[in-house]
């Protein structure tokens, strides 16, 4: 059995600072001093926040947020 | 305004901005020129050319090689000799390639984060109310004279650190640098020296008496462990003054202008007020103001168009909204679209410094609006004039109100 969960992931090098992802989903991003974004912790999208995630993605005008699925095999059968 | 330049034929070869046409409604040339173009071309202005659709704006936007930023706007007069020279320009950073650019934005980017943007709020917000206020028990009034207008010119001004009452003053600055871009250029030189006298008093007047605001923060600012030259301060001075005003007021004005003519958005936003995140967006993305310009900076080939060093390039970011490869039913404006990657604050390295503080006073101009005048309609559609240059939005909005609140 496995079950799918995604992260978030800001490419630093393509992020201007536009902060659309924060203001659409301020629980997955963070900004730093100089107003850029980063994933908070590793970036993976807690239950519930898919559609948040997708919507940043989908807002970001430098194409900056990538959404990946990472297929975990779930923990040793009951 | 009346243009200064004759009218133009085929804005495929012969395009002005500033021409009539173009002032009114520019999306249809647009939308014609993607047909056929979709780069057009133009003998004016010394030489210029204008791509009209996204991937060619964002193209553009990210190359630093073949195109500089040393000026931004698109005159009778290339930067010359005695001029600052790149990779600074007369206004950095937004006349700066990089490297450079990169250092003078670093410095600048944390007073414009959400975090001090927020704190001008109150400030906003008192003198939204306080300009409406202004305009009790009259049944119709220019909402773009007598509110657009004053939002952004008071907030910056507040920011600068500069007197509330030269607010006035800065209001012909502008329409001088953005706007009368066709006037003889010696008038023009001579104008300009006016802004730069202002701005070295305002500096003098700061060094003797340092506050906490952005102009005693530039003069505090350090590049490399060297403060700056007073040259790089009166041009940033001069750039946060004419960027922050102009434009802010063009996208509420434009937004006001919508709603007057959108009975059912009007009542959908004044109802629900969650609405306004991602209309203010569409706002900002069907009616986005700036214009951008480039200068070409070596010949070469641009999609079988022969560049060369020197011409003018218009980098219409309102036009790459208004592209249907990029977005759907581009000329719809839906106050609820949830996928909006406009380019309205550019993109790349030039993103425009003051978004989060255009944004915040879109916002709450828009609510303070609304929450006084949920109900109201243009007095006369053909009296809203529109401002002309690269800076797009209603400079003339006689509104009428139909309902009142409060």
């Amino acid at each position: 059995m496995t079950h799918a969960t995604f992260r978030v992931h800001v490419d630093p090098d393509k992020c201007q600072g536009h902060n659309r992802c924060y203001s659409v989903s301020p629980d997955l991003f963070e900004l730093d001093d100089l107003g850029m974004s980063s994933e908070v912790g590793g970036g993976l999208v807690p239950a519930g926040q898919l559609s948040l995630a997708r919507l940043a993605v989908a807002n970001c005008p430098e194409l900056a947020i990538s959404l990946t699925e990472v297929t975990q095999a779930a923990e040793a059968t009951q | 305004m009346i243009s200064r330049h004759p009218p133009v034929g085929d804005f495929a070869d012969d395009f002005d901005h500033t021409d009539p046409a173009w002032v009114n409604d520019p999306y249809p040339i647009w939308a014609d020129l993607r047909q056929r173009c979709p780069v057009a071309h133009s003998e004016r202005y010394g030489g210029a050319w204008l791509p009209v659709t996204h991937d060619l704006v964002s193209e553009v936007a990210y190359d630093h090689e073949h195109f500089t930023s040393r000026s931004v706007v698109v005159s009778e007069r290339r930067p010359g000799p005695e001029d600052l020279p790149a990779p600074i320009g007369l206004a950095p950073p937004i006349s700066s390639d990089p490297p450079y650019h990169g250092l003078v934005r670093r410095m600048l980017l944390p007073a414009f984060t959400p975090k001090p943007t927020a704190a001008l709020e109150p400030f906003t917000r008192d003198l939204c109310r306080e300009l409406l206020k202004a305009t009790d028990g009259r049944g119709a009034f220019d909402a773009s004279l007598e509110y657009a207008q004053h939002i952004p010119v008071r907030v910056i001004v507040k920011y600068l650190g500069f007197p509330q009452e030269d607010a006035d003053l800065f209001r012909g600055f502008i329409r001088l640098v953005l706007e009368e871009v066709d006037l003889p250029q010696e008038e023009r030189e001579e104008r300009f020296a006016e802004v730069d006298e202002y701005m070295d008093a305002q500096i003098e007047d700061h060094r003797a008496r340092p506050r906490d605001d952005l102009t005693s923060f530039l003069l505090e600012a350090e590049i490399g462990g060297q403060k700056l030259p007073v040259e790089h301060i009166r041009g940033t001075m001069t750039l946060l003054m004419i960027a922050g005003i102009d434009t802010t007021w063009s996208a509420i004005g434009a937004s006001l202008w919508h709603l007057a003519q959108h009975p059912g958005d009007r009542s959908r936003l004044a109802s629900e007020p969650a609405l306004m995140d991602t209309a203010l967006e569409e706002f900002l993305r069907a009616y986005a103001p700036v214009t951008m310009a480039r200068l070409v900076a070596k010949d070469f080939d641009f999609h079988g168009h022969p560049f060369k060093e020197g011409d003018w390039l218009l980098l219409p970011f309102p036009a790459a909204n208004r592209d249907p490869a990029a977005f759907e039913n581009p000329d719809l404006v839906q106050l609820d679209r949830a996928r909006n990657r406009h380019a309205a604050f550019g993109l790349g390295r030039h993103r425009c410094l003051g978004s989060n503080l255009a944004r915040m006073e879109l916002r709450i101009a828009l609510e303070e609006w609304l929450a006084r005048y949920p109900d109201f309609e243009l007095s006369d559609p053909a009296a809203v004039t529109w401002s002309a240059g690269q800076v797009r939005g209603p400079r003339r909005l006689p509104v009428t109100i139909l309902g009142r609140s409060g």
